[in-house]
């Protein structure tokens, strides 16, 4: 840092010392204060991995429970808490998030930006994400976790306090208030976030890029967050009114006040199927990315996969209801929502032959991210399969609550979601460490994952049409179930070993030294042009975007027969020359370049939130007290935010110098 | 501001060179907008269900709570200061900042007016045996009208802090964009107690 980057701008009224920007762009503090969105994507990154590790044991201890009839290794009890943290824990603080560290880091680079759109509020999007996984897993040290299911069906959750043996703070409320307030807190954060990816999309695209030139990442990416936009606000308000019904006495869901429990699981589906492709869409949108790349084709039918993801989209939030079918809604909206559930495959075929298209004919390299890739397609058509089935209402009423289910959507989250974000992973890991990940351990985790997947996930569809419940703690001996079930826990071991190859591997590959290139996979897009890793400010000079390959087209020309492209096998020189005349960003100190500075104000007023969360969980004058204190805490932050100086006059930045650049 | 690169950088916050042409912030502010319909249609949906679901106490109700020539005067109020808000906008727009802080203010306080009048309506219903915990329709009453004074309180510490933000200077004519955009919120949240009274008030429940 130089002088020029703390010299108060005239214009700038002095803010006082308490309101003073840090500086430190380097070092452990520099990640509390980071308001850059690499930086942001990988702590999002490796919060969600510990998350889908915390979430991966609570699986493992499900599958040990249930490999042997009448087991006992968990009670009742513990076994209901287990399996609801499982799903929340995996879907909210897992895979969501993993697919928005994939948006943070990545966005700005295929865009041709320098950063998102509101940078502080990228880091309050993080920090409040933390929090709320923190939070409802404190509720460990109270009365246990929530225990109604991720779905948290009332009455059930509304019910009162648990049974429950070790407390460290008795508390008078449920552990449902743990997952209202929790999921609250996580939705404060989706929705800053969707906010922000959306203004970053539509508005901070590189000269050139429109929106059909866009990576196909970025437009799932735009439908993605639209979709959290909208659907969140829909839990948020179910999950205020079970808030209320559990810590004040409101009577929204409770029957024996003449409340519906009905209206609970109409608000929870009409969020939680948008949210299944929430879900999906970012392994989409690798999968989009990563083929093309190793067919060495453009992708096949690009707008029909811009149309088929709108239409997704839309068409998301006509068919909640299919999760419902049993609860007696009447032939007319049952029909309904079956012909509705039919139609939403259609699009989703289209992309099934999208990508069938891309392959076809191209030069295939299987890489570990290639091998994932064409592993998800394959694993979410047999998900998506077994998802039409469910559109069939005698099969799903026959099915409902049986493992055919926990089947079908796990082939659907795992076999889509989490396969796409291993691909991601070894595909844009050079991008953001300048290290490839080792070929070798990547066969081998992708096929133990693979091979584990499919013997964990695979019997419980024979099991669930042969009858068996799911969400019972146990079984009896004589169901004829035995085998199928120690066969899927035998097959969770393996996938667990499959995870902790893919650790070793991001460790061992992180110790190499950063050989990567620019460009290791030869790829289409825009993120592939500048520097590996990117500097702070990503771009020395912006490129301008003339075609949706840019990458690609600059390297190879429009004309895809005649490659005129860079040779592999030249001479460092002569690369490095063939690399500028291709536009590759040359690297540089960033003089001159403003850059927002970090902040601590987005952590203190996430801080706040669950505090006051807290604050609901207790009653009496302590639930006064830390009401009070969070209200303070967050009203700080929202000061401190809002007059918080401006190193330049009336703009968020400062000055990237050679000290803080590479 | 020395910068090599300004004719081909669309930076992190330079408003001016946006890919749509509309600032960050606008664009922003309307799709959080976009969010908080979904939020009050989830919440009016929910009363809709309710309005008519009295549970144990049929005589919680509304024909036996409401004065409606109460709430039309406070809704009145509420409705005018979005007036208020145009004007102080088109004040600062011409760069009349006294005129702009007396409109800014009068936003505020016919706000603070609508607020009170919930605050009282409020006390009058418990005083009469509503609680949160009555009936459904009770609950939902409570939390959909509470949530949208929740919006014009946090509304009016925004308002407040706009008039303030122009005493010390911070805010001048040449950002009265910032103006503009919590006139935006501010729009909105008068739009949805429109349709809350209208939904929660007139239409009859039997």
């Amino acid at each position: 840092m130089t002088a020029i980057a703390h010299k108060p701008s005239p214009g700038t009224a002095p803010g006082g010392s308490v309101f003073r920007r840090p500086t430190a762009e380097r070092g452990w503090k520099s990640w509390f204060t980071t308001v850059d969105h690499k930086k942001i994507g990988i702590m999002y990154y490796l919060t969600s991995l510990f998350f889908f590790l915390v979430g991966g044991i609570e699986a493992l201890l499900i599958r040990t429970q249930l490999a042997t009839p009448g087991a006992e290794v968990l009670t009742a009890d513990q076994y209901d808490q287990v399996f609801t943290m499982h799903g929340l824990t995996m879907i909210f603080f897992a895979v969501i998030p993993l697919g928005t560290a994939f948006f943070n880091y990545l966005l700005p680079l295929q865009l041709g930006a320098r950063d998102v759109a509101f940078p502080r509020m990228n880091a309050l999007s993080y920090w409040v994400f933390l929090f709320a996984g923190l939070f409802i897993y404190s509720s460990l040290l109270f009365d246990g976790m929530p225990d109604s299911g991720w779905f948290g069906y009332a009455p059930l959750s509304i019910i009162g306090s648990d049974p429950s043996g070790f407390t460290l703070f008795g508390t008078e409320t449920t552990r449902m208030a743990f997952y209202s307030l929790g999921l609250q807190i996580a939705g404060i954060a989706s929705i800053a976030s969707s906010v922000n990816l959306i203004v970053t999309i539509l508005n901070m695209r590189a000269p050139g890029m429109t929106l059909m030139r866009m990576p196909i990442f970025a437009w799932l990416t735009l439908v993605t967050s639209f979709l959290l936009l909208f659907a969140v606000p829909i839990i948020g308000v179910a999950l205020w009114e079970l808030m209320f019904d559990v810590a004040f006495g409101a009577s929204f869901f409770r029957p024996s006040a003449g409340g519906d429990p009905l209206v609970w699981q109409h608000l929870f589906w009409l969020f939680g199927h948008p949210e299944v492709y929430v879900i999906i869409m970012p392994a989409f949108g690798i999968v989009s990315e990563v083929i093309p790349t190793f067919a060495r084709k453009p992708l096949f039918g690009y707008a029909a996969m811009v149309f088929a993801s709108i239409t997704i989209a839309f068409m998301g939030f006509g068919v909640w209801a299919h999760h419902m079918f049993t609860v007696g809604m009447g032939p007319v909206a049952t029909s309904a929502f079956a012909l509705s559930t039919m139609f939403i495959a259609v699009p989703t075929g289209v992309k099934i032959f999208n990508w069938m298209g891309t392959l076809w004919g191209g030069q295939l390299r299987f890489t570990t991210a290639m091998l994932f890739a064409i592993g998800m397609v394959a694993m979410f058509t047999i998900g998506g399969l077994s998802g039409v089935t469910h559109a069939l209402v005698p099969h799903n009423t026959q099915q409902h609550d049986t493992y055919y289910v926990v089947a079908h959507f796990h082939y659907v989250m795992f076999g889509g979601s989490v396969f796409g974000l291993f691909a991601g992973s070894y595909y844009w890991y050079p991008k953001v460490t300048g290290r490839l990940l080792k070929e070798g351990l990547g066969k081998i985790h992708f096929w133990l994952i693979f091979i584990g997947f499919n013997l964990t996930f695979g019997p419980m569809h024979i099991l669930g049409l042969a009858g068996m419940p799911r969400r019972q703690y146990t079984y009896p001996d004589d169901m004829g179930w035995n085998v199928w079930n120690m066969m899927e826990s035998v097959g969770s071991f393996i996938l667990a070993i499959g995870v902790l190859v893919f650790l070793a591997n991001l460790v061992i590959s992180h110790r190499g030294p950063q050989d990567a290139g620019h460009d290791p996979w030869d790829a289409r897009t825009l993120e592939w042009l500048t520097t590996s890793p990117p500097a702070p400010f990503n771009w020395t000079v912006v490129p301008k975007v003339s075609s949706r390959d840019e990458a690609w087209t600059r390297k190879y020309g429009h004309d895809e027969a005649k490659p005129q492209g860079v040779s592999a096998g030249a001479s460092p020189e002569a690369r490095a020359e063939e690399l500028a005349r291709v536009g590759y960003d040359p690297g540089g100190s960033g003089e001159g370049i403003h850059m927002p500075s970090p902040s601590y104000w987005p952590l203190v007023l996430a801080a706040g939130l669950p505090i006051m969360a807290y604050g609901v969980i207790f009653t009496g004058p302590l639930r006064i007290v830390l009401l009070a204190v969070g209200f303070l805490v967050l009203l700080t932050g929202m000061f401190g935010w809002a007059l918080e100086p401006t190193t330049d006059d009336g703009q968020d930045h400062h000055e990237m110098t050679a000290a803080g650049a590479h | 501001m020395s910068t090599t690169t300004t004719d081909t950088m669309p930076s992190a916050h330079a408003d001016h060179q946006t890919s749509l042409g509309l600032s960050n912030l606008k664009l922003g502010m309307w799709t959080f907008l976009g969010s908080e319909c979904l939020f009050f249609g989830a919440f009016i949906s929910t009363h809709l269900i309710y309005i008519g679901n009295f549970g144990n106490s049929p005589e919680i109700r509304q024909s036996n709570l409401f004065d409606i020539p109460f709430t039309s005067v406070s809704t009145f109020i509420l409705l005018m200061s979005s007036l208020a808000m145009v004007l102080a906008l088109a004040a600062i727009q011409q760069g009349n900042m006294r005129s702009f802080r007396i409109w800014i203010l009068a936003t505020a306080l016919m706000g603070a007016v609508f607020m009170s009048g919930q605050v009282y309506e409020f006390t009058v219903f418990y005083a009469e045996g509503m609680r949160l915990e009555t009936s459904p329709f009770t609950s939902s009453f409570f939390v959909l009208t509470g949530f949208h004074g929740f919006h014009v309180f946090f509304g009016i510490m925004m308002l407040v802090g706009l008039w303030a933000a122009s005493l010390v200077g911070k805010l001048t004519p040449s950002k009265a964009e910032m103006v503009e955009y919590i006139g935006l919120y501010w729009h909105f949240v008068d739009i949805v107690w429109i349709v809350l009274f209208t939904v929660v008030y007139l239409i009859p429940a039997e």
